[in-house]
């Protein structure tokens, strides 16, 4: 094995990243030493990139600054932009258009992803090549890949529509997935799902891989049925698994933009307008910086929120 | 993987070593980088500005732009104080921000300085793509392209036998371009689904689009027909009454009816490219869209030439069509302001413009529209005079996008995706209007 | 992904097996058909593109890629009579639309900064969290839970939301538009994934290594250079590879922090428009040149992949 050479080529241009003169310093440091120096970096590339433009968010969004608007005086406005954004019913519109979104994106995923891993976890033959291709489409570019469902969508010209066509025996310019008020709301949830549940399967594959045979055994002498085992052994030994998966998910469809931006964005006029499209409009094209920046800390507080827990939910059913 | 690893860590250390160097290149290089939309005017452009390159030896690079995309991109450029155009031919609506927020040079100097007179300019042109305050001599720009949005139809389908006869049976008159909005959706309606050399057609194309400004563009074309003032009396933000006027509102639920009863299926979100699409593959029998892109149509093999027609977008209450064209400035922020302003100068020669005008692009130089023979040098070159001497703009105002993104949702949510009525979209907008004069403490 | 292992009552019958896999590879099949498609559309003609209904079975050509590098404009018949002959296949394939080549397009220069910005940021953030990694897993850091989960939580915040105040930290510091500032930001994104991997593929590595190190007169650092880093190599290549991925992917940020200089592809890709309308060959050989590196390394990585978006959590 040719690793360790190749490893050691690799420590030394890592060493060599550190000037000599430092690194002759740091040699004999103690260890205390070498975790600040070692962690210290990190926290301050943080504190930089995310934690001092926080808190800049927090105090902008008790202003009525607006990033275009230079010349203008800076006053403060106290929770006005709060007030704003809580009693804006357009603002509660694109939280109801989040939630279905979020909500069937997480159904879908949820019962093909767990019924896919339960089929792959049958060990057929190829079962590793079949696995691997499904993963595909979780890998890609958001943006790209969107952008391209907007062909596919086409009336008439694209392959979703003629597929759908063909087999409902319809016209295929008789409907129009992302045009239609009622089918625009499902089309981003079609392609989110076929993006995302590949990441659902591979977690709850994960769950299924970690039950040990021994209590199927147990139960197959207690003569349990396969459809007790199903619910009394498999479901409760994934559920840890397909909790994390959908902590994953809701967070990740909640901040949604790139997807259906390129997909829709937003529309017909404003059905699926998420909450990051709204933002990303009242930020960088209305330039409402402290109106949005309220709305932004509202998102955060939100998902912060809810994750914190959710996650105390999941610690839970792990322990159990 | 390790070795892969390996590799990875010199591409990597080679990546960082690469991106400072690369942001010095690009400021030292000579070259003046212009800003403008992409469409078959600016390659127009590419094609014209090389003589000033010949002339002058400055370099020229272009920045395009799809227009979707355009003012989003080139208006966060500026408010992010981005370097990365020289020169920009930005939208009429943004002269406003533009010059409040400093990120325009005022030319009033360098014009006097140059010998150019705004007099040599037409002067809907000066006001509408220059001037800020509105109609002061304040010049922010130099009117680069004139533009209106105006119509274009089938003239071979117009002048078939069978479907004169066909249209003068159902209307009780000629088949002829329309004079009024309401013959255009008469024409609309007749062709909408009709089988023409057995294919499906279609009625109109017209501008739906949600995300830039598409349909507040097409609409506003039915909305200013029918008399549409954004306010009572100018300069007051008098709002009430004037943008939801029973007229205003007879004219939004026109083009509403016109989306239902004549576009193509799917044409929920269609703005320029759209329209383009649907003319050209033989979707639809009349377009919308800006005279920017009659030259090229003119020059398509299939739809062009004697099988189109052109015509200013028709009157109701009034003649009025929708203003679009750019004027071109010199960005604020850039470190080449010396060598863009002699672009300008360059540009604004009489012989320049000429030029422009031959190679496509709508010159607001008088030596050029005033040519007894401009007239005639184009079948759209008529039309595009006529078409300028009723134009109207959308607000010019600094919080121009504000306005626009309100403007864009009310109308979508009625004309598109059917959601209350035209009245109640327009009382919404008034209000979303108010709420952003009131934040800049103009109401 | 091991063989099962051979206990009767666990293994499920042939017939469901066969079930199961006919099942499982329908999906998979229907699951890859839009990629499988975006590629045949990068090999056909613009009217093949937009025909109906959808042409399967058609000539390939490579007037998208042609169409994808360059930029063209459209010239009357009398002005295409009198130009030379065409010096190469690509002049004729543009011509033959009646057309000549202007130049070439910017996709090149965004590819380019796509791979800058990519592996810039990926080395930034492997090698600082290869550092917080070691120093998180090894020693006792005050308020390391704390640390840990304000490193993960940094990954909350919508994308939109965080760019507001950098994009006006970046104008004040001039950053706007740069590979410089992008680097940074991917790095700070980024940097959390790497260092919740690392700790776990660090924690897997034995103490024993580098106490043995140490006690043969090793320093603290050296053991971490000539011990520790060998070990997780591994790790470490697949933590560089997830950083990449989400650089190469990532949309909302150079959406809109860029707007030329430094735009990645991403954004880009989805602009790139033909004479009339949408080019979707040109489009869609864009996406297959984008999207291939990364179906390349996902199934390099394929073993790492649930470790990876778990940031750890479930490590098989």
């Amino acid at each position: 094995m040719d690793d360790s050479s190749t490893a050691q080529r690799i420590a030394k241009s890592a060493a060599a990243a550190t000037p000599p003169a430092m690194a002759r310093q740091i040699r004999g440091l103690s260890d205390r030493a070498i975790a600040w120096l070692f962690v210290t970096p990190t926290i301050i590339l943080l504190l930089a990139i995310n934690i001092f433009p926080l808190i800049w968010t927090v105090y902008l969004s008790f202003t009525n600054y607006r990033a275009n608007r230079l010349n203008r005086e800076v006053e403060w406005i106290g929770l006005r932009n709060y007030e704003r954004v809580l009693t804006d019913t357009d603002i509660w519109h694109t939280l109801q258009v989040t939630a279905h979104f979020v909500g069937w994106t997480m159904f879908f995923q949820v019962i093909i992803g767990f019924g896919l891993a339960w089929l792959i976890n049958k060990q057929f033959r190829g079962h590793s090549f079949w696995t691997t291709l499904i993963l595909l489409p979780m890998m890609l570019s958001p943006a790209v890949v969107g952008n391209f469902w907007t062909f596919l969508y086409q009336p008439q010209i694209g392959l979703f529509n003629y597929i759908v066509a063909f087999f409902a025996g319809i016209e295929p310019s008789s409907f129009q997935m992302i045009g239609d008020v009622n089918l625009a709301p499902w089309a981003i949830v079609i392609v989110d799902t076929w993006m995302w549940t590949p990441y659902v399967m591979l977690i709850c594959l994960a769950g299924l891989r970690s039950i040990p045979d021994y209590i199927y055994e147990a139960a197959e002498v207690d003569r349990a049925s396969k459809w007790r085992q199903f619910w009394s052994i498999t479901v409760p030994m994934v559920l840890p698994f397909l909790m994390l998966a959908v902590l994953f998910r809701v967070i990740e469809n909640f901040k949604m933009f790139d997807l259906v931006v390129e997909l829709t964005s937003g529309g017909p006029g404003s059905v699926t307008e998420l909450a990051s499209i709204n933002l990303k409009r009242e930020a960088f094209e209305k330039w409402r910086t402290g109106y949005s920046s309220a709305f932004a800390i509202i998102l955060f507080v939100t998902v912060f929120g809810v994750a914190n827990i959710y996650v105390k939910a999941l610690n839970k059913v792990k322990q159990r | 993987m390790k070795k892969v690893l390996a590799l990875a860590t010199a591409v990597s250390a080679a990546a960082l070593a690469f991106a400072g160097p690369a942001e010095e290149a690009k400021a030292q290089s000579g070259d003046l980088t212009l800003c403008w939309a992409a469409w078959d005017p600016a390659n127009a452009l590419v094609e014209l500005s090389k003589d000033f390159t010949a002339q002058s030896g400055i370099g020229m690079k272009f920045e395009f732009v799809p227009w979707p995309n355009f003012a989003d991109r080139m208006l966060n450029e500026l408010n992010s104080g981005g370097k990365l155009c020289d020169l920009l031919i930005g939208d009429s609506q943004w002269i406003g921000g533009g010059a409040e927020n400093g990120h325009y040079v005022k030319l009033n100097d360098f014009f006097e300085e140059a010998g150019i007179s705004m007099d040599d300019f037409a002067p809907a042109t000066v006001y509408a793509y220059s001037t800020w305050p509105k109609g002061s001599p304040n010049y922010y720009a130099l009117p680069a392209m004139g533009d209106a949005n105006a119509w274009f139809y089938r003239k071979d389908w117009f002048s078939r036998p069978d479907l004169q006869a066909a249209f003068k049976e159902k209307y009780g008159r000629d088949l002829a371009p329309p004079t009024t909005q309401m013959e255009l959706k008469d024409l609309a309606e007749f062709f909408q689904g009709r089988e023409i050399d057995g294919q499906k057609r279609y009625g109109a194309a017209i501008f739906t689009e949600r995300g830039s400004e598409g349909i507040t563009m097409g609409a506003t074309g039915a909305l200013y027909a029918w008399g549409f003032k954004y306010e009572n009396t100018p300069g007051s933000y008098d709002m009430e009454g004037a943008v939801n006027s029973a007229d205003a509102v007879a004219a939004l639920e026109f083009y509403k009816d016109l989306y239902e009863c004549c576009t193509p299926p799917g044409y929920t979100d269609s703005y320029m490219q759209e329209s383009l699409d649907a003319f050209k593959s033989g979707q639809v029998a009349m377009a919308m869209n800006w005279f920017a892109f009659f030259p090229g149509l003119h020059k398509d093999e299939k739809v062009g030439g004697d099988n189109i027609g052109f015509f200013v977008n028709p009157g109701q209450k009034i003649e009025a069509s929708t203003l679009g064209g750019q004027g071109i400035s010199v960005v604020s922020y850039s470190d080449k302001k010396e060598q863009a302003l002699e672009y300008i100068k360059w540009f604004a020669q009489p012989d320049v413009q000429k030029k422009w005008w031959s190679l496509g692009g709508y010159s607001c130089h008088v030596a050029v529209l005033n040519d007894p023979s401009f007239k005639q040098s184009q079948p759209f070159a008529a039309d595009f005079l006529l078409a300028m001497d009723g134009v109207q703009d959308f607000w010019q105002e600094p919080t121009y996008a504000e306005l626009l993104l309100a403007m864009q949702k009310r109308l979508h949510d009625y004309v598109v995706a059917d959601q209350g009525t035209a009245q109640e979209a327009l009382d919404k907008l008034i209000e979303d209007w108010t709420e952003t004069f009131e934040d800049e403490g103009k109401l | 992904m091991s063989a099962a292992s051979a206990h009767s009552v666990v293994e499920s019958k042939p017939w469901t097996r066969h079930l199961a896999g006919g099942v499982v590879i329908l999906y998979a099949l229907i699951t890859i058909l839009p990629l499988v498609w975006i590629l045949m559309t990068s090999f056909k003609t613009p009217p093949d593109s937009i025909s109906y209904p959808p042409k399967v079975i058609f000539e390939p050509s490579l007037e998208g890629y042609v169409n994808l590098f360059t930029t063209r404009t459209r010239q009357t018949p009398e002005y295409m009579a009198s130009l030379p002959p065409p010096e190469n296949w690509v002049e004729r394939l543009v011509r033959d639309r009646n057309m000549v080549i202007a130049g070439p397009s910017k996709f090149g220069e965004r590819f380019l900064n796509s791979v800058i910005i990519g592996f810039g940021s990926t080395f930034l953030s492997v090698f600082l969290g290869t550092l917080a990694a070691y120093a998180f897993s090894r020693f006792k850091v005050p308020l390391k839970d704390d640390l840990m989960f304000f490193i993960l939580s940094t990954r909350m915040m919508p994308p939109i939301a965080v760019a507001i105040p950098i994009f006006l930290m970046y104008r004040t510091l001039g950053l706007s538009d740069t590979h410089l500032g992008m680097i940074l930001l991917y790095t700070a994104v980024n940097v959390s994934l790497a260092v919740w991997l690392l700790k776990g593929f660090i924690d897997e590595i034995p103490r024993e290594y580098e106490e043995a190190a140490l006690i043969d007169g090793y320093t603290r650092l050296q053991a971490f250079v000539k011990v520790v880093l060998p070990q997780a190599a591994t790790g470490i290549a697949a933590t560089a590879i997830f950083c990449l991925i989400f650089a190469w992917n990532e949309y909302a940020f150079a959406l809109l922090l860029t707007s030329g200089t430094a735009q990645t592809a991403p954004p880009f890709i989805p602009t790139i428009i033909g004479e009339g309308g949408l080019d979707w060959p040109a489009v869609a050989a864009g996406a297959t040149l984008f999207l291939i590196p990364i179906v390349v390394f996902t199934i390099v990585l394929r073993k790492h992949l649930l470790r990876g978006i778990t940031f750890g959590a479930v490590r098989k």
